[in-house]
């Protein structure tokens, strides 16, 4: 199949669904367009998010539409872009981020669009973590962070009671006790399901380690270089695959769920996920469970730093009238007001973006309840670091892809982690470049 | 054979139109923007396009990744063309035999075909589950702990079991009825000179046969080539990791997931002078050996 004429026909798709915009007339609603990948429960917290903003008010009405995953709605948005029928707000995720941002003339700075329409916005407002991943080297909000969690360490309870240890703070006590207890006790110690964003992004972030040149890719495109192959990610990768061979580690593919699935069984006792995980894994175990910070290794740093958040932010799409506009500022403002951000934090476990939403959550007694929650906005809330703020980085779908080729071969034997991390270097530069190249940075 | 006249010599051209509009808008104008394209890195957004010749076909066929890529889709092809072709001209030949409730079984055969791929596809994620794959307990039984997404082997070869599987009723309807247009009279001429029904198969029934393997054969191949895209995609769970994939596969990853036009287009075009040599070799080969009635 040709590429041109799915695109053509993704676009066509994307047309039929837009509502009559040229029927807009005063009395009507302006109606603005929000593409999104939350399937299943979160699809309906963001169904359940856009009524409550019609609600609130009569002059403006967003539509949610579901696109897939955070691939497909980045590729459907792009294409509806160049047919000219794109949506007003598009839901682009972490690694994606740099594709949009680096596409200028695409996206509207939320903090203009806000500025703009006459919203007040104060970048302080949100979490310190949230704060800078999805702003450019002078700190402007480009995107509207909205779903943001940041990998965290699930455990078993009754696992960890079995084996008589603890959650393990450190990679240290992993190796030494937590680990060998475990595989004693029958299980596998611990599994992972997303090694670039575990393993590779936020472990940089967790050990204040320099992930790219150009400060991580903030500061341009052009010549920016990726720095995964330093010793401490052999190091750790030398580690991984030590414990993998001899049954201190689970690895069940690339596959998110294969992974979680380990944990949910009640196979593996620790599982390393997303902190928005929270509220599916109260549905799918049937054991007591808890989380804690990821660990770190004291050799490289005697204190960890804060990690990364991961998930997607809200872009504002340019080349759209400015009443609409205005519609997508005061759905911005809505959707970061703190009754917003912490129902959805309580439905989803993705956490807060605001103070304001975070002291809700508190005095609401929501971590009285549930401890975990509160487990990525503490350890987003960790001390910070040079290298903390986030990655920029283009064609960065490609080199996670070539990352997780890498590591599925260190583990299958097929290279060894000094050829593996030479390749990833070699490659994820070449992409890099070819990115500054076809965006003209 | 009595020969006919248009009135205006325009007449055939003209109710050709459709047909030629049709190839015209849905193959050829798309082909040639892919090999255009080819030749430019193309900013997703704005289509800004920068010439660079033939790099992009340049780094596709130096890249390990692609080599990989182009040397497992070999085996697949040849694997899942054959395979479903063997398993369906078998099933076939066995169904015709039947005398008794022939088209419960016929039925029960060709119910597959009615499976869409991406179903196939869910279907065959979940036979090998690592965690509650039926497929996967079988396999344990026999000592190996089968394990699809991390095993390179493991799932080349639950995807060609798939990716067969959901083939082989396509074959089986076509040797079925090709079955049944070997006249009687040959068959039962057949079974007087010789005993042994292997033999009879392979000297009278599989040469009569021949047109419809050869057609079989090349549908098969490009259903393996292209077709399987949705079982792929399926079977790794959209992440491609260290699975073995197909260069259609890949050309999707690269461009679709990857937003890389260029370098996509350029493995789209490698591919399109592939499947034109391979079916323009398979015409010249094996047809000459195969006589139509």
């Amino acid at each position: 199949m040709d590429r041109r004429t799915f695109l053509a026909v993704s676009a066509a798709t994307a047309a039929g669904t837009l509502p009559g915009i040229s029927m807009v007339k005063a009395a009507s609603p302006v109606e603005i367009q929000w593409w999104h990948a939350m399937g299943g429960k979160l699809g309906e917290v963001v169904n359940e998010i856009s009524t409550r903003f019609n609600a609130s008010q009569d002059a403006e009405k967003i539509t949610p539409v579901y696109k897939g995953g955070y691939e497909d709605t980045l590729t459907a948005t792009i294409a509806a872009f160049r047919a000219g029928e794109h949506p007003n707000i598009s839901q682009v995720f972490d690694a994606g981020a740099a594709t949009i941002i680096a596409a200028k003339g695409a996206v509207v700075a939320a903090e203009d669009l806000l500025a703009e329409a006459g919203v007040a916005f104060d970048p302080n407002d949100y979490i310190e973590g949230v704060r800078y991943f999805y702003a450019d080297s002078n700190g402007k909000m480009i995107g509207m962070p909205f779903n943001s969690s940041t990998p965290i360490m699930y455990y078993n309870e009754e696992a960890l009671k079995k084996a008589g240890v603890t959650p393990p703070k450190t990679w240290e006590e992993f190796e030494e006790v937590t680990a060998p207890a475990l595989k004693k006790a029958g299980y596998v110690p611990m599994c992972q399901s997303h090694l670039p964003w575990i393993f590779t992004e936020n472990f940089h972030s967790r050990h204040n380690l320099q992930f790219a040149t150009n400060n991580n890719g903030f500061d341009g495109v052009k010549g920016t270089k990726i720095l995964v192959n330093n010793p401490h990610m052999r190091m750790h990768f030398s580690r991984f695959k030590n414990w993998i061979d001899n049954g201190l580690f689970g690895y069940y593919g690339t596959g998110w769920g294969d992974n979680q699935a380990a944990f949910e069984k009640g196979e593996a006792a620790m599982w390393l996920g997303s902190s928005g995980s929270f509220g599916g894994l109260l549905k799918s175990t049937n054991f007591p469970f808890s989380a804690t910070f990821l660990p770190y290794w004291k050799k490289v740093t005697e204190k960890p730093y804060r990690t990364f958040i991961g998930g997607a932010a809200l872009f504002a799409l340019s080349r759209k009238p400015a009443e609409e506009n205005k519609a997508t500022a005061d759905f911005f403002k809505f959707l970061s007001s703190p009754e917003i951000q912490y129902y959805w934090h309580k439905e989803t476990g993705y956490v807060p973006i605001t103070n304001a939403a975070y002291e809700l959550a508190k005095k609401d007694g929501h971590y009285e309840r549930f401890p975990a929650a509160e487990i990525g906005i503490k350890q987003l809330n960790d001390r910070p670091g040079k290298w903390t703020r986030g990655y920029r980085l283009g064609y960065y779908v490609q080199i996670r892809d070539v990352m997780n080729r890498e590591y599925g071969r260190i583990i299958s034997g097929e290279t060894d982690v000094d050829t593996a991390f030479a390749t990833i270097e070699k490659e994820a530069n070449a992409l890099l470049d070819k990115f500054a190249r076809t965006v003209g940075g | 054979m009595q020969s006919s006249r248009f009135d205006s010599p325009l007449t055939p051209y003209f109710l050709l139109l459709p047909q030629m509009a049709i190839i015209a808008i849905f193959f050829l104008w798309p082909a040639a923007e892919a090999i255009w394209s080819s030749f430019f890195l193309e900013d997703p957004f704005f289509g800004t396009r920068t010439f660079v010749g033939l790099e992009n076909y340049f780094e596709a066929l130096t890249s390990a990744d692609y080599r990989r890529a182009a040397w497992f889709t070999a085996i697949f092809t040849l694997i899942v063309a054959l395979g479903s072709l063997a398993l369906g001209m078998w099933l076939a030949v066995a169904a015709d035999n039947v005398l008794r409730g022939r088209s419960a079984y016929k039925t029960v055969l060709m119910w597959v075909y009615a499976i869409a791929p991406p179903v196939a596809g869910l279907i065959g994620v979940m036979l090998f589950d690592q965690h509650i794959g039926p497929l996967v307990d079988f396999v344990g039984l026999f000592g190996h702990k089968m394990k699809v997404g991390v095993n390179w082997w493991d799932t080349a070869i639950a995807m060609m079991i798939v990716a067969t599987w959901k083939q082989i009723p396509y074959n089986f309807i076509f040797v079925l009825s090709g079955l049944q247009s070997i006249p009687n009279s040959v068959r039962e001429a057949a079974a007087i000179d010789c005993r042994s029904s292997v033999r009879r198969f392979w000297t009278v029934i599989f040469p009569l046969l021949a047109p419809t393997t050869f057609f079989l054969l090349v549908i098969n191949i490009t259903y393996a080539l292209f077709e399987t895209f949705g079982i792929i995609d399926l079977m790794v769970k959209g992440e491609p990791g260290n699975n073995p994939k197909t260069l259609v596969y890949k050309v999707f990853l690269d461009g679709f997931r990857g937003n890389d036009l260029g370098g996509s287009s350029a493995q789209s075009v490698i591919l399109m002078i592939l499947v034109l040599v391979l079916t323009i070799a398979q015409f010249r080969l094996l047809e000459r050996r195969i006589h139509y009635k």
